[in-house]
């Protein structure tokens, strides 16, 4: 085994060394969609906690807007073999949306605009792992990459991103969500090339 | 006679049905109920799987994935899959042979 220091790697290494297996960079932004871009001006938007179907918070944009956001760099991972590096996001994190929120379930769904779901762990989200991002590069997030909001949780594959977030439900079980019931694998860690069912 | 048999016994019937030329078939949506044929529907994809969608209401009506498993095919959102007896043969020539309605 050879240690290399990582200030002398050289830029290709230290690139392929971010790069999960299958995986191939692009500095473009695939726009991917299992259907229409939901159209959700800001002023109607809002986004939910729920827990066995109660709302357990609400938020209107403007109430949004108004908690405390973070500047967020990340790598991401498309399933379909596309990675970025060095994204950068605004947005809340999803620890903060949740704080003091009492449940026994271990599980979430999240809920978009236009009927999207996927499954999650719960304890994937927490812990500085997850956020509601509303703002891309500096700019508001477009439409067509989640706007007016989406999760991102980047240390999975993106489609448990879920764009254009409308909830994020609290369940006991872990139940697919859309992708996950048609092949894709129920977690999806890129880091462990877990793209379908079996993987 | 009331015994069940396994599902290979549904090969023969199956294969008739999906060797037809199954964008002509009519598909009925169960959101709204509309029917069209599977070629009007609003589609999505290819990755990371195809989306058909309803052109009434745009409920996802089927969805195709191809995995190295095998490919996956949800009719969920369908109530029937309607496979005329008028409906051209891959050879251009009406089939008489071929009819019946899938329901999922």
């Amino acid at each position: 085994m050879v240690n290399v220091t990582r200030g002398f790697r050289s830029r290709r290494f230290a690139t392929d060394d971010r790069l999960p297996p299958g995986q191939y960079l692009t500095d473009g932004f695939p726009v991917l969609s299992a259907g229409p871009t939901p159209a959700v001006p800001q002023d109607e938007w809002s986004f939910m906690v729920r827990n066995g179907g109660q709302v357990l918070r609400s938020w209107a944009w403007d109430e949004f807007m108004a908690l405390d956001a973070q500047d967020i760099t990340v790598d991401i991972h498309c399933v379909t073999r596309w990675s970025r590096l060095d994204t950068t996001w605004r947005g809340v994190a999803v620890d903060d949306l949740l704080a003091d929120v009492d449940t026994a379930a271990e599980y979430v769904l999240a809920r978009s605009y236009g009927g999207y779901t996927t499954n999650l762990p719960l304890e994937d989200l927490l812990d500085g792992k997850a956020w509601i991002a509303y703002e891309h590069d500096g700019e508001d997030l477009p439409p067509e990459h989640g706007g007016p909001a989406r999760l991102l949780i980047p240390h999975l594959y993106l489609w448990k991103s879920a764009k254009w977030i409308k909830s994020l439900d609290l369940v006991e079980d872990d139940d697919p969500g859309f992708w996950e019931t048609l092949g894709y694998h129920d977690y999806g860690d890129p880091w462990r090339e877990q793209r379908y069912q079996g993987d | 006679m009331t015994e069940h048999r396994d599902g290979n016994s549904l090969a023969g019937a199956l294969a008739d049905i999906f060797a037809a030329e199954i964008t002509s078939a009519q598909v009925q949506c169960r959101a709204c109920g509309l029917a069209t044929t599977l070629a009007q529907l609003l589609v999505y994809g290819p990755e990371p799987g195809y989306v058909g969608r309803c052109p009434g209401c745009a409920e996802h009506v089927l969805r195709v994935a191809k995995t190295p498993a095998g490919t996956w095919l949800d009719l969920g959102g369908s109530t029937s899959l309607l496979f005329s007896t008028m409906a051209p043969s891959p050879t251009g020539a009406a089939s008489s042979a071929r009819t019946g309605r899938v329901s999922s």
